[in-house]
């Protein structure tokens, strides 16, 4: 299979923190990749390098062979930041609009992209409203409207699903399941098992280190553990 | 067009917060007409004394005064400007009229002088005398209200553009918006663009509200033309912007925007021309020649004062220009910090 992504010995820091150490990844086209860690384990910092605007102090990152950053590569990248990055101010649909007009979609093409990912977040009747009166979790559906509109073919999710509800999860998670069917690379940070467990494949991330790597069953197998949690923490056990 | 976009939603966005508009307009006008009422209030009416002066003199003073004029002493007179009752006395010494003003306030000071001068010219055989003038406390130097009302229209528009502007450009980057459109394959100079476009509008509008309001309805002295004065509150304006939106990159909320208002905003207030600047220490004159708004004000003043046009004042112009623009390069550079593509 080909590859999406390729990270090759990244290392970033924040004045003497080193956030990241020696980091190398490879997410195959058209999978669900999980990048499971707990807070400050540095899974943003990479997301945001992958996407390009951070960049580390050392080694490379490539996404379909081209080396970010590139403004080039951001046109087929979507990225849902972990905050909802949205317009208080303006309605659903002015908010897309504006991220429509950014990726130079032309008036018909956005018109159309409007009504596509609204569908697919179910915010169709909600497009005229403005988006302070949205509660948390449609905000967070139009957030991955937004990051939807150009159709990219690498979708970055940054903690998705904080904050919602276990029925609107389900939903979310469908949806990118879809996505995924339709041929989209989609990778996700977490730090919630169950929904690492989702992921085709997931890559542990721990003090700045990926500590394993691989599908959720063969993770659980090779420390002959029953749950993700376990697996994490015996692997975690084997670093030191 | 990227430009385009960020324009637009700007302007969207605004146009939902009526508040923040009401603040970049009408705040300006109601401190302005605060300071009107209190600097422009109605004419004052001086009480005057004398001693010795010949009798056509007086008659015409008391006409001019439309009250009797108070007969006592030199050194009465001064007992009655401790006493702050009295604003001048007049007399002849050595055959020419003295005048001693109270001088301490610059109402009273030009409001006794019009009364005088007025006098002395309807005195048909008197046209060539010049009466010597004296201050008992401060100095003609001081005339308040024709060096402030111009320069506060420039004040205010550049105050509350500075505030409005810092704030919306640090919400982009509080709210996450910032990134998101980091993420993008917009250009960081496009985004400074937009913002100062989208902003820029609302300024024209400002600036035209708040000089029609200052001319027309508060009938500040103006000797310049309208639109001229426009193009200079709007340059000012711009610049103001750019500062604002390039300072928020170094706050990290909005409290530390209002933390810049007594280090960049107060320090050109005062040394930009509302108070005279001749007679401080030479290096905070030079000081003032690194601030935007002493060049703003200078125009403004030059315009409504003395009637000059534009082509007169393309040095300040020229300067003004050029810190917007510095301030536009740096602000683009700026976010370099937050993306370095």
């Amino acid at each position: 299979m080909a590859s999406m992504i390729i990270v090759r010995k990244a290392a970033i820091s924040f004045g003497k923190e080193k956030v990241l150490k020696n980091i190398d990844l490879d997410v195959n086209e058209g999978e669900i990749f999980g990048l499971l860690g707990p807070s400050g384990s540095g899974k943003t910092t990479l997301v945001k390098m992958i996407t390009g605007i951070l960049e580390g102090d050392q080694g490379e990152i490539f996404i379909k062979d081209q080396k970010v950053p590139s403004l080039e590569l951001m046109k087929s990248i979507g990225y849902m930041a972990q905050s909802d990055a949205l317009y208080q101010e303006l309605t659903a649909k002015e908010n897309l609009e504006f991220i429509a007009a950014i990726y130079g979609l032309k008036r018909q093409e956005r018109k159309k992209a409007i009504q596509e990912v609204l569908e697919i977040v179910d915010l169709t009747d909600h497009m005229d409203k403005v988006v302070k009166d949205f509660s948390g979790g449609m905000k967070r559906r139009l957030s991955l409207a937004a990051s939807l509109m150009h159709k990219p073919d690498l979708l970055i999710l940054d903690e998705p699903t904080v904050g919602i509800d276990p029925v609107l999860r389900q939903s979310i998670w469908s949806e990118l399941r879809k996505l995924k069917n339709n041929g989209m690379t989609i990778l996700v940070t977490t730090h919630v098992m169950d929904e690492a467990e989702k992921c085709d494949r997931l890559a542990m991330l721990r003090d700045g280190y990926i500590i394993a790597c691989d599908t959720p069953e063969k993770l659980k197998e090779n420390q002959k553990v029953d749950s993700l949690e376990e697996a994490f923490l015996a692997y975690g056990r084997n670093e030191k | 067009m990227r430009v385009g976009a960020v324009v637009i939603r700007i302007i969207r966005q605004l146009l939902r917060d009526k508040r923040s508009i009401a603040l970049l307009i009408f705040a300006p006008l109601l401190v302005i007409t605060l300071v009107w009422l209190v600097l422009d209030g109605d004419p004052y009416e001086p009480k005057i004394a004398a001693e010795n002066i010949p009798a056509p003199l007086e008659q015409v003073l008391q006409n001019e005064l439309e009250k009797d004029v108070v007969q006592m002493s030199e050194s009465e007179a001064k007992e009655a400007f401790q006493k702050e009752d009295l604003d001048a006395f007049i007399t002849i010494k050595n055959h020419v009229p003295y005048v001693l003003l109270e001088g301490s306030d610059p109402t009273a000071n030009s409001a006794v002088m019009k009364v005088i001068q007025t006098a002395f010219s309807s005195l048909s055989d008197q046209k060539n005398i010049q009466p010597d003038v004296e201050y008992y406390y401060g100095s003609d130097k001081i005339n308040l209200f024709d060096q402030t009302g111009s320069v506060l229209i420039g004040f205010f528009v550049f105050f509350f553009v500075f505030v409005l502007g810092g704030i919306s450009f640090l919400r982009e980057r509080t709210q996450g918006t910032l990134e998101k459109l980091l993420s993008t394959p917009i250009k960081r100079w496009e985004i400074v663009t937009g913002y100062l476009l989208g902003f820029g509008l609302f300024t024209i509008i400002q600036s035209f509200v708040i000089v029609t309001y200052c001319v027309y309805v508060l009938d500040i002295w103006m000797a310049g033309d309208f639109w001229q004065l426009l193009v200079v509150t709007f340059l000012l304006a711009i610049t103001a912007l750019a500062l604002a939106t390039l300072l928020s990159a170094f706050a990290n909320n909005e409290l530390q925007i209002m933390q810049f208002i007594p280090i960049v905003i107060i320090p050109q207030a005062f040394f930009s021309g509302i108070f005279n600047l001749e007679t401080l220490a030479e290096w905070l004159q030079v000081l003032s020649k690194f601030m935007p708004l002493t060049y703003g004000a200078d125009a403004i003043q030059e315009i409504m004062i003395k009637g000059k046009d534009l082509v007169d004042l393309w040095q300040d112009l020229l300067i003004l220009f050029g810190f917007a623009l510095l301030f536009y390069v740096l602000n683009i550079f700026a976010l370099k910090k937050h993306r370095r593509l």
